[in-house]
């Protein structure tokens, strides 16, 4: 099961990126400011009107799917995570069944195991309003797990998440790999993407320029290629830290 | 049915009786019924409840969905420029002088109503967005302002002048079953398209980019709301002239008492909305002035300080 990418262009913000997705790991999405991550994982999830170029889910033409079956096996987790009004964990759990049409029984199934998988069992009734950060991110994600996707892509999970919060979404998003779940990050970390991630993308000016395992795509000479920084990388893997 | 509209309903089986023999002359419901008090009943006060509790629930129900689709608890109905529109058409029907045909002004009315759709969907384009269809709703709303103004002072007698400032007021006097037969169903029919909007306005609580990837269609979201809005305000200006507030205040009221996502306010505000037209249409017929309040600016002065103590509570909050 792939998500492939042919050649995708938009404006100046995507310059021709070919890309294959694979489940059951989890690829990090890489590059500076303005190099076209979220564009990328925005049309990778079909939502996003392109230029040139393809995206296929399987066999099938993702623009050519009907978007509720595209939505039933794709999930996205935008970068804003907005909410407009002010939901409770449950209700909002609840709008990750909306491309679903199987009756009351299986979507409660389905939003339980969500939120005891983002352990937010006991919060269910609890508006959003009055969770802490890490809950909230975790609630938006048990949103679209709730939707039982093939396919979980997340821009920038990470981002205004203390340590302790970084390292748990992180651990469940390879957790979810090892199911058999495609995943897709964008990070902004490299010591993230370095330790967590079983493949990096590095984009930079809408291309990409390096894709391989992390030791590979995210080495010494890549990082001053791409970001124009001198860095090394110390420690053992699975545990490395950048130095500059 | 949930608590809420069961109480809502209620209220509304309650007062609507009530509501027909409130008036400049009283009925006595225990009495027997004169042959002039049996007109007033039934081609005065009837017509005239059935019609605001219509025009109610189409602008309860069209301001609910308009605060999801903008995701914003002050959008109001007349923000995208179909009230306008419509009155922007009876007014002409006033300057004209065809407006005492039967059906000429409400047909004008609504011609209006589906002028600005039109536009609307035309203006906004393609893309769904919600922010280009609030700025053409603006644009709508400000060119039918500034050509209603025109009409005004280039109205051919001082008689016809006063009669389009007075119906833009809004009012439900001396409205009959004809104006039920045209509003009722335009309204069933905007209510269904609301409705089925439902689940759409639901996602777009996570932001344009989540709706779409939770399969929402953005141009047929835009489709549905052009028309269940235009059809149920549509069908309230033609019927009543301007009558505002309703779709701001009402959904606001209802919100708290529901699980917050916009396709469970629809059918609360639709009943909550039929019960404030039809209170406030009785007490301005009860209210001992000259002549009659007109309901327009009953509605608005009742709105104005519920807009100020909203704002002061969002004031509250943000500091």
């Amino acid at each position: 099961m792939t998500i492939a990418a042919q050649s995708l262009s938009l404006g100046t913000r995507l310059g021709g990126v070919t890309l294959q997705l694979r489940q059951g790991e989890v690829t990090a999405i890489c590059g500076p400011n303005g190099a076209g991550k979220s564009s990328l994982l925005t049309a990778l999830a079909g939502i996003l009107p392109l230029d040139g170029g393809s995206v296929r889910l399987d066999a099938d033409l993702l623009a050519d799917l009907d978007p509720a079956d595209r939505a039933r096996r794709i999930g996205f987790l935008p970068q804003q995570a907005e909410l407009a009004w002010d939901l409770s964990v449950e209700v909002l759990a609840g709008l990750g069944r909306l491309p679903w049409n199987l009756g009351a029984e299986a979507d409660r199934a389905a939003i339980d195991r969500a939120l005891a998988d983002m352990q937010l069992s006991d919060f269910r009734q609890r508006p959003l309003s009055r969770l802490s950060g890490g809950e909230r991110a975790r609630a938006m994600l048990a949103r679209v797990l709730a939707g039982e996707p093939c396919w979980l892509l997340a821009d920038e999970p990470l981002a205004n998440l203390d340590l302790a919060h970084q390292l748990t979404l992180l651990r469940h998003f390879r957790k979810l790999a090892g199911e058999g779940l495609g995943v897709a990050l964008v990070l902004h970390d490299l010591a993230q993407a370095m330790n967590h991630a079983g493949r990096v993308v590095v984009l930079n000016g809408g291309q990409v320029v390096a894709d391989g395992p992390p030791e590979q795509a995210l080495s010494a000479e890549v990082i001053e290629r791409v970001w124009g920084v001198t860095a090394r990388w110390l420690g053992d893997p699975g545990a490395r830290a950048l130095v500059v | 049915m949930s608590r809420p509209n069961l109480l809502l309903l209620i209220g509304i089986v309650l007062v609507a009786p009530l509501s027909l023999l409130a008036g400049r002359v009283w009925l006595d419901p225990f009495a027997d019924l004169s042959p002039n008090a049996l007109i007033i009943l039934t081609e005065l006060r009837l017509p005239r409840a059935v019609l605001a509790l219509v025009l109610g629930a189409g602008l309860g129900a069209a301001g609910a969905a308009m605060q999801g689709y903008l995701r914003n608890p002050l959008a109001d109905p007349g923000l995208f420029g179909i009230a306008p529109g419509a009155a922007l058409g009876a007014v002409l029907s006033f300057w004209t002088g065809l407006a005492g045909t039967p059906w000429i002004l409400p047909l004008f009315a609504l011609l209006g109503a589906a002028g600005a759709m039109a536009l609307l969907g035309m203006i906004a384009g393609r893309t769904g967005s919600a922010l280009l269809f609030t700025l053409a709703g603006m644009i709508i709303a400000s060119l039918a302002g500034a050509l209603m103004s025109l009409a005004i002072s280039l109205s051919p007698t001082p008689f016809a002048m006063s009669e389009i400032v007075t119906w833009l007021m809004g009012a439900l006097t001396d409205r009959s079953w004809h104006e039920v037969w045209f509003a009722a169903p335009l309204t069933v029919a905007g209510i269904a398209l609301l409705l089925r909007a439902g689940k759409a306005l639901d996602a777009l609580t996570l932001g344009e980019a989540a709706a779409r990837s939770l399969g929402v269609e953005p141009r047929r979201l835009q489709l549905l709301m052009i028309g269940g809005v235009g059809l149920t305000v549509g069908a309230g200006v033609a019927a009543a002239g301007i009558i505002g507030f309703v779709g701001l205040i009402v959904p606001h009221l209802m919100r708290r008492y529901t699980d917050r996502r916009p396709s469970q306010l629809i059918v609360p505000s639709a009943l909550a909305g039929a019960l404030l037209l039809l209170v406030a249409d009785c007490l301005c017929r009860v209210l001992p002035l000259q002549s009659e309040l007109r309901l327009g600016i009953a509605l608005s002065l009742l709105g104005a300080p519920f807009f100020l103590a909203l704002l002061l509570r969002m004031r509250r909050e943000l500091a």
